[in-house]
Parts: C-alpha cells; sequence; structure tokens
C-alpha cells in the first residue's frame, strides 16, 4: 500500500530525514518509535503534504501512484489521513459542516454521490458513539474550546469518518490520560481492516499496549535503525533508545 | 473638474438656491440650525492629511467633485422592487426607508405608537420640538468642515424618541439608499435616537447604494441612552462601490445604560465612521463591535472613542478586518479613562487579515488612563491566513478555496456570533463571502 524509497527531506535548512525505507501493506499496523528530533513527524507530514516541509530525495508510492506529486487534498481523496499532533481550532465552522464537505469532496473525487443528511447524520452519531462523544458535538465548531485530549478524540472521530485506506497517527497518544487514551485506541482498532493500514509515529510505548503493532521501526536521525515486531517496543521502555544507537554507531564504524 | 474649484462657495450657492425653495424646511428652528451651520462651514476647514486624525485618509477626491445636495432633486420614485434582495428579511420588523436621504412615506411600514415617535426628522410634531433642539445642538468632537456640512444640509433624517419604560418588540430596520444614475447627489440625513429610562431599542441602520454615478453621504447621528434602557445598534455599510460615506456617532450614556454598537461595512470607495461614546453615568456598558471588508481600491477608516468619564463602566471593543485586493484599512481606537473612572474595565482589540501583498492596514489603539485602580488592555495583530490551519483543513480533501472561506469565516465569527437577530447573522455570513467573491460556507 505504502513504499517509502530512500525518503529525504528538510525544514527549512535542516536536513531531517535522510534515506529513509518503509513498506506497509494492507492489514498491517507498523509503529515508528524514537527520540525526540528524529524526524518522526517530520514524516507524517511530509506524507500528508504539509508545504512546511521540502522533499529532496527518494520515492514514495501510494496504491501504485506518486504519493510526492500529488496535492496535499488528493492525498486525502486518495485515501491518506493524518492525525495531527496539534490540531486546529475552526472557530464558527460546526464539525458537521466540515466533515460533511470532505466527505463530499472525497466522495467527487472517486466519482461517488453526495452524501444525504439522513446518511450523514447517521454516520456521525454511530462513530461519535464508539468515541464515546456527545451528539450535541455534531453542532459544534471545529476544535474551539475543546481540551487537549477532546482534540484528540476528534482527530479519531475524523477517521472514523472519512474512513481512509492509511492512516497516520501523529502523537496521537502524547498528552492524554489512561480513560481517553483507551477510548482513542478503541475507535483505532474498530478503523483497522485487512483492507486499510495504521502507522502510529509515538514517543511512548504505552500506546502499543493498546494498539498492537504488527511492526515496530526505531527512527534515529532521519533513518530506520532497527525494525522488529511488537516485543521491540517492550525491550525500548525496558532499556531506552541508547544501547541501540550505541549498536548502530558500532555498526557505522 | 477645474483647478480652481471652491468647494465651500459651491455649497454656499446651493445653500443659496435652497432657501428660494421654501418647500425644503417645514420647521424654523430646523431652517436656522442649518443657517448657522453653513456659516460655520464657511470659516472651518476640510481635514487634510497633515491633521493627525485623518493621516491616512485622503479626501480630496470628494471635495473635488459638484455634488448636488439632495434637496434641490427632484428624486424619481422609487418602487419597493428597487430595494429587491438587498434588505434585510427579517420576519418580525418595521420598516422606515430613506432615499439620498429623504424620508419615503410609501415604503416605510405605517406603524404609529401614541406611546413614542419613531419615523422622519421633517414631519416631526411640535409636542417633540424641544427634544430635537436639545438633541441637535449636542456638540461633536473633533469637528472638522464636514460636520458643518452635514448640519447645513440636514433637512431630514430618522428619530426615534422612546419615553421611559418603553419596550420596543420588534427591530426596526431603517433603510437608507442612496445615488442616483443621472447625477452625482450629496445627502446628509440626521439620526437621532434618545431613549427614556428604562426603554429598550434594537435598530438596523442598513445604507445600500443604488446608483450608477457617484454620490457623497455625509450622515450625523447622536444618541442619548438613559437610565437603564439598552439599545442594541447595526449599522450595516454597503453602498455602491462608487459612494463616500462619512459617519459621525456621538454616544452619551447615562447610569446603567448599555449600547451594543457593530459597524459592519462592506461597500463605497472612502468610508470614515468617527463612533465616540460618553460614558457618564456609573455602572454603564458600551460594547463596540466593527467588522470591515475591502477589495480593489476600497479605504475604510474607523476611528472609535471611549470616553470613561466616571467609575464602574465597562466598555469592549472588536474590531476585525478582512482586506483584499489593492484595499486598505485604518483602525484608530482610543479609550480614555478620567481620574474619576475608578474601577474602570476596558477591553480593546482589533485583527486584521490581509488576503493579498498589496492590502494594508494602519492600526493605532490608544489607552490614556488617569485613574490608578482600572482594568484595560489593548492589542492590534496584522496577518495572513494561517498556513498550518489551511493545511489541517486541506489535509481533510477540501480544496484551498473552500478552506480559505472556512478560515475567513472563522476570522469574522467573533463579531458575527454576537448578534442576537439570528435572521440577520445569517444575511450578513452571506454579504461577507459575496463582498469577498469567495464561495460561500
Amino acid at each position: 500500500m505504502l513504499s517509502i524509497k530512500n525518503l529525504e527531506a528538510k525544514v527549512e535548512d535542516k536536513i531531517i530525514l535522510k534515506g529513509l525505507n518503509l513498506e506497509v501493506n494492507a492489514g498491517e499496523v507498523h509503529a515508528i518509535m524514537g527520540p525526540n528530533g528524529s524526524g518522526k513527524s517530520t514524516l507524517a507530514n511530509v506524507l500528508a503534504g504539509n508545504k512546511g516541509y521540502d522533499v529532496i530525495g527518494g520515492e514514495v508510492l501510494f496504491n501504485g501512484k506518486e504519493l510526492l506529486e500529488m496535492a496535499p487534498e488528493d492525498r486525502a481523496r486518495e485515501g491518506l489521513f493524518l492525525a495531527f499532533q496539534y490540531p486546529i481550532e475552526i472557530n464558527g465552522i460546526s464539525n458537521s459542516t466540515f466533515l460533511k464537505t470532505a466527505i463530499n469532496e472525497i466522495r467527487k473525487y472517486r466519482g461517488e454521490e453526495e452524501i444525504t443528511p439522513k446518511e450523514f447524520l447517521e454516520l456521525m452519531r454511530e462513530k461519535s458513539k464508539i468515541l464515546g462523544m456527545d451528539d450535541s458535538l455534531i453542532s459544534r465548531s471545529v476544535n474551539s474550546g475543546f481540551s487537549g485530549g477532546e482534540k484528540k478524540r476528534n482527530e479519531i472521530l475524523q477517521l472514523l469518518m472519512l474512513n481512509p485506506k492509511l492512516a497516520i497517527l501523529d502523537e496521537t497518544d502524547s498528552g492524554l490520560d489512561i480513560d481517553a487514551l483507551k477510548i482513542v485506541s478503541q475507535g483505532v482498532n474498530v478503523f483497522k481492516s485487512n483492507e486499510n493500514a495504521v502507522v502510529l509515529v509515538t514517543h511512548y510505548q504505552r500506546l502499543l499496549n493498546y494498539i498492537v503493532p504488527d511492526f515496530v521501526h526505531v527512527l534515529y536521525k532521519g533513518k530506520i535503525i532497527k525494525s522488529g515486531t511488537k516485543e521491540l517496543a517492550q525491550e525500548l521502555e525496558e532499556r531506552g533508545y541508547d544501547w541501540l544507537i550505541k549498536e548502530e554507531a558500532e555498526s557505522v564504524n | 473638474m477645474e483647478n480652481n474649484f471652491d468647494v465651500k462657495n459651491w455649497y454656499k450657492e446651493k445653500f443659496k438656491e435652497l432657501e428660494n425653495k421654501t418647500t425644503v424646511d417645514s420647521k424654523t428652528y430646523l431652517h436656522d440650525f442649518r443657517k448657522s451651520a453653513l456659516d460655520n462651514l464657511l470659516i472651518a476647514d476640510f481635514p487634510t492629511q497633515k491633521n493627525e486624525e485623518w493621516k491616512y485618509t485622503n479626501i480630496s477626491k470628494i471635495i473635488k467633485e459638484k455634488f448636488i445636495p439632495a434637496p434641490l432633486v427632484d428624486l424619481p420614485k422609487l418602487s419597493i422592487d428597487t430595494l429587491g434582495s438587498r434588505m434585510f428579511d427579517i420576519a418580525e420588523s418595521n420598516l422606515v426607508v430613506f432615499y439620498n436621504g429623504k424620508y419615503n412615506k410609501e415604503l416605510s411600514t405605517a406603524f404609529e405608537d401614541k406611546k413614542y415617535y419613531c419615523g422622519s426628522l421633517n414631519q416631526i410634531g411640535s409636542n417633540n420640538e424641544n427634544e430635537i433642539k436639545n438633541i441637535i445642538y449636542q456638540k461633536n468632537k473633533n469637528v472638522t468642515a464636514f460636520d458643518y456640512l452635514s448640519d447645513g444640509f440636514a433637512s431630514d433624517g430618522f428619530v426615534l424618541l422612546l419615553p421611559d419604560n418603553v419596550q420596543l418588540e420588534k427591530p426596526i430596520q431603517v433603510l437608507f439608499i442612496n445615488g442616483l444614475d443621472s447625477e452625482k447627489i450629496y445627502s446628509s440625513p440626521k439620526i437621532f435616537i434618545k431613549q427614556g429610562k428604562s426603554s429598550q431599542a434594537e435598530i438596523i441602520l442598513n445604507f445600500i447604494g443604488n446608483a450608477r454615478e457617484e454620490y457623497f453621504i455625509n450622515i450625523n447621528t447622536k444618541i442619548i441612552l438613559s437610565e437603564n434602557s439598552t439599545l442594541n445598534l447595526y449599522k450595516i455599510q454597503d453602498e455602491a462601490e462608487q459612494a463616500f460615506h462619512i459617519d459621525k456617532t456621538q454616544i452619551i450614556q447615562q447610569a446603567n445604560s448599555t449600547v451594543n454598537h457593530y459597524n459592519l461595512s462592506f461597500g463605497s470607495k472612502i468610508y470614515r465612521m468617527d463612533l465616540n461614546a460618553e460614558l457618564t453615568g456609573e455602572n454603564s456598558e458600551c460594547n463596540y463591535n466593527g467588522l470591515y471588508l475591502g477589495n480593489e481600491n476600497q479605504l475604510i477608516d474607523n476611528h472609535t472613542f471611549v470616553n470613561h468619564a466616571v467609575a464602574n463602566c465597562r466598555s469592549n471593543e472588536i474590531y476585525k478586518g478582512i482586506l483584499d485586493d489593492k484595499s486598505r484599512g485604518v483602525f484608530n481606537g482610543k479609550i480614555l479613562v478620567e481620574r474619576d473612572a475608578q474601577k474602570t474595565n476596558a477591553y480593546q482589540s482589533n485583527k486584521t487579515i490581509l488576503l493579498s501583498d498589496k492590502a494594508r492596514i494602519d492600526t493605532k489603539p490608544q489607552l490614556e488612563i488617569f485613574a490608578d485602580d482600572v482594568k484595560c488592555s489593548h492589542g492590534a495583530t496584522v496577518g495572513r491566513l494561517d498556513e498550518n490551519a489551511l493545511f489541517y483543513i486541506i489535509s481533510r480533501g477540501i480544496p484551498s478555496d473552500i478552506a480559505k472561506s472556512m478560515l475567513i469565516r472563522a476570522f469574522a465569527n467573533d463579531v458575527i456570533e454576537k448578534i442576537n437577530l439570528n435572521e440577520l447573522r445569517e444575511q450578513l455570513n452571506h454579504k461577507i463571502f459575496q463582498h469577498l467573491h469567495r464561495i460561500e460556507i
């Protein structure tokens, strides 16, 4: 589904990603971990098409198409979704207007019929129920006055509503208490299927207790220095990143 | 347009022509008032950019043009169809119509109530004359030749006189239809609102242009709010694009009174609003809400002033602007807290978004505080649509033009959401996108 080859990217004049490779297939959950500044959020933003990041090398195929050639709105319409680390407040635009617009733009791109108001309301009720969100949320402004946890939960609601092929979650677990973490994880688990894939960008192993990854990758200085299964995350939790970094330095020498 | 055009002499001659038209003033006191204003005009100056209060606003176009004062013009008949969809559709409301400053009885909803007066300045009964005399001579702040020019040709206008304890149930829409296809016209309507104790009113002042020619409207508004009274006033300026619109509004507030003033401007080539409130009674509250939208070569200049003269009053001001193309905005907001005005609570904010590289805003928030126990703050920001916010919306599959409209709506919402009249709120939202030529959200 997603094939990243030798991806290099910079922010302003600083090169952050230095030849990153990653293969994600349908039905898989990948966790990308790593210390601060290793390039985790850069990867998420580059894939979603944030103009603040410049790609300077490499190739990304998304379902066989050149992802990096596409405008950000087209990436979404092709089925890519980024749950933001810092969701934006849009005062005066209701959640329903926002999501209905997004759903219909995606449908239009795919040559499908617009969603009817009835279908939309039913979908919204069904999905917000999974996340324990109140019905009144439908008419509330997007993220406006939401707490950090509510914003993250709203990102997952958008994920469920838009039902993409690939979900990239950028530190969705940061700033969540244990109850909120459980609800958010449950939302992602409901989303997960054999048809789609999830990439979790996270700092902590904690999230992986609730969303179990098939693969765990360690990103360090813009490259994946180690890949493994969920046990790798456990090991990182116990031993930190230092031993890996040391191992990496030795192998280079 | 000749080089040596003497604008003051032009209006002096026009005034003389008017003197020969006996039908203009039905009241001698109004005539006396206009005459003395004209004498003052001849010795006053039109502001230049050397005047600090007019630094960014060049009015030379207005005083180089030979505008004909409206009372000298035979106005064509106005039909309700002309207004079309331009007036606000508010189901439960009364309508008062002025055409180039002149009251139009046929199109106004007939509502006569013995308890209060609402209608034309020119048709006011002798029982209310003293009241009008008191209001009309009340001094304006920062007087220039424009004030005298306004007074000199002020033969009509809108008047609301509410006695004590009268609370209007329905809003009043006052429609000013301005300009002509055939002539460059000048009008200077008066707007007088005086509310007695514990009275309440909600008024929409709706200025719309209906003209192919340039025109000039020069308004003087005076508002007096007695103890415990409340006024919601929505001024919506949607003049034609070749219009010049100047308004000086003076508000005097007595104890426990509240004014919620909305100033939303869309149209006109040059718009200059001077909005002054004097809080003269304790526990009064003054809320200014402004939204200005500019496109093409428009100039929008808002000068606001709140004088906290006594203790325990509140003022809250939010002015927001969206400027596109080569449009220019000016915001000058001053809060004065006098020595005795302890426990004052005053807040002011001005925020502008520039949608193009050539748009520009000059903003100057000012606080002058002479009391020591007050809570005051002010701030101004200028920016563009936030790139991170745009990316967030676009990343959901929404195209960038709709994403921008969403952020425009979000920006204007701080002002729009304060409007209590639901119907007005929706129609104003429509106007915002229409004026900015953007997809409506």
